[in-house]
């Protein structure tokens, strides 16, 4: 309950958290109360934004509503944010806490296969990856997954390792406890605190290789997302910089957003680490 | 005598928040020039505070509410933070409990110390370099022409406390302040140190403010003595007056937690089957050692075996790298031994594997040293409790009952049990510790310096409910620990180690008497305070020991 209140107490972190959630609900229920495509013809190209009443944000080099883009692109942005996220904790979690608790060869193992990943160009791998696959949510979020759990993995086995020879984990084998149940409920509760910090900042590196992909056409060209809207505006910049401009900007705010909040949890719930002392 | 240093009236308050509003409390006392001052209490006492507001250490959020601290004509609370500053650099000095830490492990000694006098002093390089060359002699480091261009980890912990102590005492101040020195310390380093720091303080006649909450070391060092008790001043007086008649009931209850260091005669137990037999147990740790340099080796226990009976404590004691834990964990195993025989009644535990060795596991269980890093803190206290019956196959309904059942038998309440471990303190802890081990019902019990992070009164309570529970449940009891005044109390017999091998054992009464090996000599020679309440000095200490007993 503490880290709730330190929480709702740090302002920088609730300003992330309130944009976060509006963003949510623009992301669940925007499609549903604006009525509008993201696809269909709607006017003349090249509105500019607050132009046309009908159309607050203007029209895109192919007369389409970027208001509706926009709405229909947080959904795609989030979603693949956070499934990929979960996706990669599933990997990385108990690759990282096998590795960490066994120690040995396990974890030579182990690890030497997270270095493999870790040294491949994140991005490149994940382009070969969703080329191979054929672009479609899926391997968009398969492929972001996979390219980046390595670093939850690392952490895990780190905090395994710290916590692993801690008196209460060794009472638990004198115990003669299981090795499951003593990385599920002794070592695995006590090292979540930095698990979740990091997870929210991955959600924010998620959105931004989802928007990269999408912007070299890598997208899933069923589903408008911001980065498709950036990169079919980069053609005509010079003319119309605020078809770039404005997703960029929904981008922006949204990885900014899932960084101070993740700043906050940081502070949070590990006071002693996140640099602000007492004196 | 003119005070050298005066502290009246002085308050610290808290932040809110913290357990109590005061850190002290209209704190009152002078130090005299040549003198040595011990401020004792146990943790949370506020012992430490006002050395801090003197030296300017307290942390922001914490301020001085009232009082004053004169020192040379000024206030040292008042002052201006620059002016005070200089003050404190040039007169005024401290050592810490870790020398670890308070060493940069980047810079050479010579440098260390070469710094105090090329920030406060005008010395030349070469004048720098002889005057640290004569403060290392000073101090007795070994060697000081190579100690100069040593490096912090390549000395021993009383080594880099020696270096400490030259730092301080490079400026010769009037004040050296000394907050815990020993506290890290082995018995006979501590013993050193002490040493030198009463030989120092008569040389340059320093007064010195010696900051610790063992009563031996105040028996050994100090002049006069101030005690702490929850931010008050409880008593201030000579030491023979407060160590042989305290006044303030709380410094009476201090001093008859404090263990007498005479090994009471105990009645020896019946021969019995042993329900532990270790035989010639090995234990080698190599570190290092790559393509191109040899390995260090350790020999953590090298040849150890002694046998454990039905109601018996048995002592191991030893300082810090004898192996006594190492030992210790390779005979609940876990840690695996190189070699030798571990025998539970007659059943051989040494090499059996996780499988194999699951029924054995109760049947001999551990009480550890930390009790905050002991207890999960994520699970109730029923739960750190019912969880090793319940692994042991235990319905949990049957488990929490019996873990009800347990803190009853550890004397805590049983709304305990719904509680989860931050809500107690440690010696409250410590009962669920032990609580735990007695979980499975064990016939022996591993206490694994169960005591030593405990407060000296806390401490007498842990070793009473062992006791009890001991002839209670007729456990034989395993009690590795440092401090030998606890040893002579607890122990039937004594195991003394040094070095990974067992150098002398025997009943203890025998062992504190005549000990026979030159090595437990010296570690009884270390003890401090060891004349004092050790029957040798006047009738007082006689009555204390009723006290205790």
């Amino acid at each position: 309950m503490n880290v709730i209140r330190a929480l709702t107490q740090n302002k920088v972190a609730m300003f992330g958290f309130a944009v976060l959630l509006l963003l949510s609900l623009i992301a669940i229920f925007g499609p549903m109360l604006y009525d509008g495509s993201p696809w269909k013809m709607v006017q003349r190209p090249f509105i500019p934004p607050f132009a046309n009443d009908r159309f607050l944000l203007g029209t895109d080099t192919l007369g389409r509503d970027v208001l509706a883009g926009l709405i229909y692109g947080a959904r795609i942005s989030l979603l693949v944010g956070l499934v990929s996220t979960v996706i990669a904790l599933l990997i990385g979690i108990p690759l990282g806490a096998y590795a960490g608790y066994f120690g040995g060869w396990v974890d030579e193992i182990l690890m030497r296969f997270t270095e493999v990943f870790q040294t491949v160009p994140s991005f490149a791998l994940a382009v070969v990856l969703v080329a191979i696959f054929e672009p479609s949510v899926y391997s968009i979020t398969g492929a972001i997954a996979i390219v980046s759990w390595p670093p939850v993995a690392r952490l895990v086995r780190g905090e395994f390792l710290a916590l692993r020879n801690q008196e209460y984990v060794l009472a638990a084998k004198l115990n003669g406890q299981s090795h499951r149940n003593i990385i599920l409920k002794e070592i695995l509760p006590n090292s979540l605190s930095p698990i979740i910090v990091l997870a929210s900042l991955m959600v924010a590196t998620a959105i931004l290789l989802e928007s990269s992909l999408s912007f070299l056409g890598l997208g899933d060209p069923e589903i408008m997302s911001w980065g498709y809207m950036i990169g079919a505006a980069k053609t005509v910049i010079r003319q119309a910089w605020w078809l770039s401009f404005i997703p960029g900007v929904a981008i922006a705010v949204t990885v900014l957003a899932l960084n101070l909040l993740g700043e906050g949890l940081n502070e949070a719930l590990n006071p002693k680490l996140s640099g602000k002392r007492e004196h | 005598m003119k005070p050298l240093l005066k502290v009246e009236n002085l308050s610290i308050r808290l932040p809110k928040g913290a357990d109590r509003e005061f850190a002290i409390t209209n704190v009152n006392y002078e130090l005299m020039p040549g003198e040595i001052l011990c401020v004792v209490g146990e943790s949370g006492s506020g012992k430490s505070m006002t050395a801090n507001a003197i030296m300017g250490l307290l942390p922001k959020a914490i301020q001085v509410e009232t009082g004053a601290i004169t020192f040379d004509g000024y206030d040292l609370v008042s002052l201006e933070e620059h002016r005070a500053r200089k003050i404190r650099g040039n007169r005024i000095s401290m050592i810490f409990q870790e020398p670890m830490t308070a060493l940069n492990p980047l810079m050479r000694v010579a440098d260390q110390i070469g710094e105090v006098f090329l920030i406060h002093t005008e010395l030349s390089k070469k004048q720098r370099h002889e005057r640290t060359l004569s403060l290392l002699k000073d101090v007795g480091l070994p060697d000081p022409e190579k100690m100069m261009s040593a490096y912090p980890h390549q000395l021993s912990g009383g080594q880099r406390q020696r270096v400490m102590i030259a730092m301080a005492l490079a400026l010769e101040p009037s004040i050296l302040i000394a907050d815990e020195p020993t506290t890290a310390l082995d018995v006979t380093t501590q013993a050193q140190i002490l040493k030198l720091i009463k030989e120092l303080q008569e040389k340059h006649n320093t007064a010195v403010m010696f900051i610790t909450h063992d009563f031996g070391v105040v028996a050994e060092i100090a002049d006069r003595v101030v005690v702490m008790e929850k931010g008050q001043m409880v008593e201030l007086g000579e030491r023979e007056a407060v160590l042989n008649n305290p006044q303030h009931s709380y410094t009476k209850k201090l001093i008859s937690a404090v263990p007498p260091l005479v090994a009471p005669e105990r009645p020896l137990l019946a021969e019995s089957a042993p329900v532990l037999t270790v035989n010639q147990l090995c234990k080698t740790y190599s570190t290092g050692g790559g393509w191109f340099s040899k390995p260090r080796i350790v020999k953590a226990a090298d040849d150890v075996s002694f046998e454990l009976h039905r109601g018996e404590t048995l002592g191991l004691v030893g300082e810090s790298g004898s192996g006594k834990s190492t030992v210790s964990r390779c005979v609940v195993r876990l840690l695996e031994s190189d070699s030798g025989e571990i025998l539970l009644g007659d059943d051989p535990i040494q090499a059996l594997d996780a499988k194999a060795l699951a029924p054995f596991r109760k049947r001999i269980q551990m009480v550890f040293q930390d009790p905050f890093a002991s207890l999960n803190p994520r699970k109730t206290i029923g739960q750190i409790i019912a969880d090793g019956p319940i692994a042991q196959g235990m319905p949990v309904a049957q488990a929490m009952q019996k873990a009800a059942e347990l803190l009853a038998l550890v004397e805590l309440p049983a709304t305990a049990l719904d509680r989860y471990p931050h809500e107690f303190s440690g010696g409250q802890r410590q009962r669920v510790g032990i609580a735990r081990a007695l979980a499975h019902d064990p016939e022996i019990l591993v206490a694994d310096e169960a005591i030593s992070a405990l407060d000296v009164s806390v401490q007498a309570q842990i070793l009473d409910l062992i006791e009890q529970l001991k002839q209670r449940l007729n456990l034989a009891v395993l009690f590795v620990v440092h401090d030998l005044r606890v040893a002579a109390q607890v122990c039937d017999r004594v195991i003394v180690m040094q070095k990974g091998r067992i150098v002398e054992a025997g009943v203890t009464k025998q062992v504190f008497e005549q000990p026979r090996h030159d090595y437990t000599k010296s570690l009884i020679a270390s003890i401090p305070g060891a004349d004092w309440r050790s029957g040798k000095t006047t009738g007082h200490a006689k009555t204390l020991e009723k006290a205790y007993a």
